[in-house]
C-alpha cells in the first residue's frame, strides 16, 4: 500500500457537460458533475452504474478524449507518467495524447465486432497500430514478434493473427482486442464494458485474461460494467456512480459486505442469486435524466429512505472508514443502516 | 391436454455458401420438449446454441425442417395461423427495435386490437388497452400519443409485454427480454413474469442465457447446447446439482456478487464456433473436462432419470 500516496491517475472536480445547441436554447446534459478520483498503480478499479448514468462519459474524461458536444466545464485530469511528475492530461496538445495513447493510457472497447477492421487480417491491424507508435522499422518487427508471442501467453492460438475478424468467434475477437491494448504494456487500461456482449463462459474467460495481464504488468485497469457480478469477481476497489456523481467508493468487500448507500444496497440486493428463490424487488423508478436532474441529491426521488434535507441539499462525502466513502444524508445523521 | 406446448423432434438446418462448398449447419438438432398451463419453462444457453431459432420455428417465422410442433395437441399449420397468433405472443429482444421510431407506441395496441376484432367501438378498445397496461403497472394516459424514444428502455419493456398481453394469450415467448434492460431494473421485468403465471395463468417460455434470472422464475429449464438439449428437469435439480458438464460449466461461470467467491479455476473457450457445431458425437467433447473416447465419435442418448434429461456418455454405462 506505499504507492497509495501517488495515484496514477486523478481528476480534481471533474466536470464535464454535454453542451448542445438547439436553434437557440442550449441544452445542458451534465453527464460527469464534480468527480474526485484517485486510481493508484497496481490495482483494479471498478466503476458501477445503471446505464445513463455518465460511466462511458467519465472514461472518456480519463482517457483525455474530449471532443464537442463534449466539453471540460471544470476540473482537471492528472496522468503520472514513468512515476514522476504529475501532467495535466487535459491540457496537452493532440500529439502528446497520441504519443501516451497505448503506451502509458490504452482501451478496451466495448464492441468488438465494429473494432477490428474487417477487411484487414488482424495481424496487418497490428502493424497498423505499431507503425503509429514505432518510427524505426527494425523495432517495429522486434514489437511484432513479442505481439507473436504475447499472444501464446494468453492461450489465443497462435493462428489468430492470421485471419479476418469473421473467422474468429465473439469472445475470441474480444481477447483479440484486450491482447492489442496491452501490446505495448500500458500502465493504464481503460475497459468500457469490455464483457457486456458476451456469454457466461466467454465472459468468464475475458474476466480471467484482464486478471492475468494485469497481474503480469502489475499495471493499473479501470474497468466499467453495471454489472455486479462482474465487479466483485474483477475489481479491488468499485465507485459507485449515479447521474454524474460517483455516490460511494470503498474496496470491492466492503462495497458488498457493507454497502452504506441506499442506491448501493439496492444495486447488490436486487441480484438473483442461484439457490435463492426470495422475491426481490427493483430499484424503483428509472434514473433522472442528466439533462434535467432533481434539486439535492439526485437519488431522492427513488430512495425510500428519503429525508427532507435530501429534496434541497447535495450530501458530502463521509468517511465512515479510510477506503471507504459515501455520499448520503443518512451518513451525517448517523442512521445508514442495511438495507430494509 | 395437459401440454399447451408441445415440440417433437425439432430439427432446423441452414445451408452456407453455394452448391460447392456448401456446408449445412444443423441450428437445432432432435429437440423436444413441452410446456404446461401456468408454467415458466426456460430454454437457456450461450449464443450460438439454436434457442432462438427454436423460438421462431415455434412462432411459425421459420419453417422446420423436421419434427412437430403441437398446440394444446392440435398440429401448427400455416393456415391456423390466425389461431395459433392469438394464443401465442412474443416479446423481443431490443424494445427500441420492437418499435417503429416514427409511429406513435399506441397505433400499435389499437393496430392489434383491431386485427384481432378484440372491441367494437374505440372506447371499448381504450378500456380494453388500459386494463392490458395496468397489469403491467401502466396507465394509458403515460403512454398515449408517444413516441418509442420518449420511454426508458425498462419502460418500453413492460409496453411490448402489455401489447403481448392484448389477445389474452396462453402462451408467452419471450426471447432474452431482460438483456437489454439494465441490471437494477431487471428484476420488475422478471417479477412481472411470476406475477402474469400466477394471476392470470400465462406460460411463458423465457429463453435467456442469463441463468440467475433463469433460476429465480422459472419452474422447469432446459440446457442447450450447439443445438442439442444437454440437459432439462426441474430448476432446482438442474441448476443446483447439475449432471452434464455443459450445465456445470455454465453454471459455475455465472459471476457471483461477492468479492469472496471469485474464480479460482480457470477455463477454456472453444475456438471456432463452427469446429463445433460439425463435430461428430457430443458437440461439447472439445473442452469437456471428463471426455471419453466415446463422446468423440457417438452421438450420446437421451438419458431420463427420474427428473431429469441428461445427454451425456458419463451416465450411460450402468
Amino acid at each position: 500500500m506505499e504507492e497509495k500516496k501517488n495515484p496514477i491517475l486523478r481528476t480534481d472536480q471533474l466536470q464535464t457537460f454535454y453542451v448542445l445547441d438547439m436553434q437557440g436554447t442550449q441544452k445542458i446534459i451534465k453527464a460527469v458533475n464534480d468527480v474526485n478520483l484517485n486510481i493508484y498503480e497496481n490495482e483494479i478499479y471498478g466503476i458501477a452504474g445503471e446505464s445513463g448514468c455518465g460511466k462511458t462519459t467519465l472514461l472518456k474524461a480519463l482517457f483525455a478524449d474530449i471532443v464537442p458536444p463534449l466539453r471540460l466545464i471544470g476540473g482537471k485530469v492528472y496522468y503520472r507518467v514513468n512515476g514522476k511528475d504529475e501532467i495535466e492530461a487535459t491540457a496537452l496538445s493532440a500529439e502528446e495524447k497520441r504519443k501516451l495513447r497505448l503506451e502509458f493510457i490504452s482501451n478496451v472497447p466495448q464492441g468488438c465486432m465494429s473494432v477490428l477492421n474487417p477487411v484487414l487480417k488482424v495481424k496487418e491491424t497490428y502493424k497498423d497500430f505499431i507503425a503509429s507508435h514505432v518510427r524505426e522499422q527494425s523495432r517495429r518487427e522486434e514489437i511484432f514478434d513479442r505481439a507473436h508471442k504475447q499472444i501464446l501467453e494468453f492461450g489465443l492460438p497462435k493462428n489468430v493473427l492470421d485471419v479476418y475478424p469473421h473467422q474468429l468467434s465473439g469472445g475470441m475477437r474480444q481477447r483479440v482486442t484486450v491482447a492489442l491494448a496491452a501490446l505495448m504494456k500500458p500502465r493504464i487500461m481503460i475497459g468500457d464494458e469490455p464483457t457486456t456482449a458476451l456469454d457466461v463462459v466467454v465472459q468468464r474467460g475475458v474476466i480471467q485474461m484482464l486478471k492475468e495481464i494485469q497481474k503480469k504488468l502489475k499495471n493499473t485497469i479501470v474497468i466499467v460494467s453495471h454489472d455486479m457480478g462482474v465487479q466483485a469477481n474483477i475489481a479491488d476497489r468499485i465507485g459507485i456512480m449515479y447521474a454524474g456523481k460517483i455516490v460511494e467508493e470503498s474496496t470491492a468487500e466492503r462495497i458488498f459486505d457493507r454497502p452504506l448507500h441506499p442506491y448501493t444496497q439496492f444495486l447488490i440486493h436486487s441480484l438473483p442469486k442461484l439457490g435463492d428463490k426470495t422475491i426481490r424487488g427493483s430499484v424503483p423508478g428509472s434514473p433522472p435524466s442528466l439533462a434535467d436532474l432533481p434539486d439535492g441529491c439526485p437519488f431522492h426521488p427513488r430512495c425510500p429512505k428519503v429525508m427532507e434535507i435530501c429534496r434541497r441539499q447535495m450530501p458530502d462525502f463521509s468517511y465512515p472508514d479510510e477506503n471507504h466513502k459515501v455520499a448520503c444524508w443518512l451518513m451525517e445523521e448517523g442512521k445508514h443502516g442495511q438495507a430494509a | 391436454m395437459d401440454k399447451l406446448l408441445e415440440v417433437n423432434g425439432l430439427t432446423k438446418q441452414f445451408s452456407q455458401g453455394f452448391v460447392i462448398g456448401r456446408v449445412i449447419l444443423t441450428a437445432v438438432e432432435r429437440i423436444s420438449f413441452f410446456i404446461k398451463p401456468a408454467e415458466i419453462f426456460t430454454l437457456a444457453g450461450e449464443s450460438g446454441c439454436g434457442k432462438t431459432t427454436t423460438a421462431k420455428v415455434v412462432l411459425g417465422f421459420e419453417e422446420a425442417t423436421s419434427g412437430e410442433i403441437l398446440h394444446n395437441g392440435k398440429p401448427q399449420t400455416r393456415k391456423e395461423k390466425v389461431w395459433i397468433t392469438q394464443g401465442v405472443q412474443a416479446i423481443f429482444q431490443d424494445p427500441f427495435c420492437t418499435f417503429n421510431p416514427l409511429r406513435t407506441v399506441d397505433s400499435y395496441f389499437y393496430e392489434t386490437v383491431r386485427n384481432y376484432r378484440l372491441a367494437n367501438s374505440k372506447k371499448e378498445a381504450m378500456d380494453w388497452i388500459d386494463r392490458k397496461l395496468r397489469l403491467v403497472g401502466l396507465t394509458h394516459q403515460e403512454f398515449a400519443g408517444k413516441y418509442p424514444s420518449e420511454f426508458s428502455g425498462g419502460q418500453l419493456q413492460r409496453i411490448s409485454i402489455a401489447r403481448a398481453l392484448l389477445t389474452d394469450p396462453k402462451l408467452i415467448i419471450a426471447d432474452e427480454p431482460v438483456s437489454m434492460v439494465d441490471a437494477s431494473l431487471r428484476m420488475s421485468i422478471v417479477n412481472l413474469f411470476k406475477q402474469l403465471k400466477d394471476e392470470l395463468g400465462v406460460s411463458i417460455l423465457y429463453i435467456t442465457h442469463d441463468l440467475a434470472t433463469a433460476y429465480y422464475v422459472s419452474d422447469r429449464i432446459a440446457i442447450m447446447f450447439r443445438g442439442n438439449i444437454v440437459e432439462m428437469g426441474a430448476v432446482e435439480q438442474v441448476l443446483m446439482k447439475p449432471r452434464h458438464p455443459y450445465s456445470k460449466l455454465l453454471r459455475d461461470s455465472i459471476p457471483q456478487a461477492d468479492p469472496k467467491k471469485r474464480w479460482t479455476t480457470s477455463i477454456r473457450l472453444s475456438e471456432l464456433e463452427e469446429e463445433e457445431y460439425l463435430r461428430q458425437g457430443c458437440k461439447f467433447a472439445g473442452r469437456c473436462p471428463d471426455v471419453m473416447d466415446a463422446c468423440k465419435s457417438v452421438v450420446p442418448k437421451d438419458l431420463y432419470f427420474e427428473d431429469a434429461l441428461v445427454k451425456c456418455h458419463k451416465y450411460s454405462g450402468n
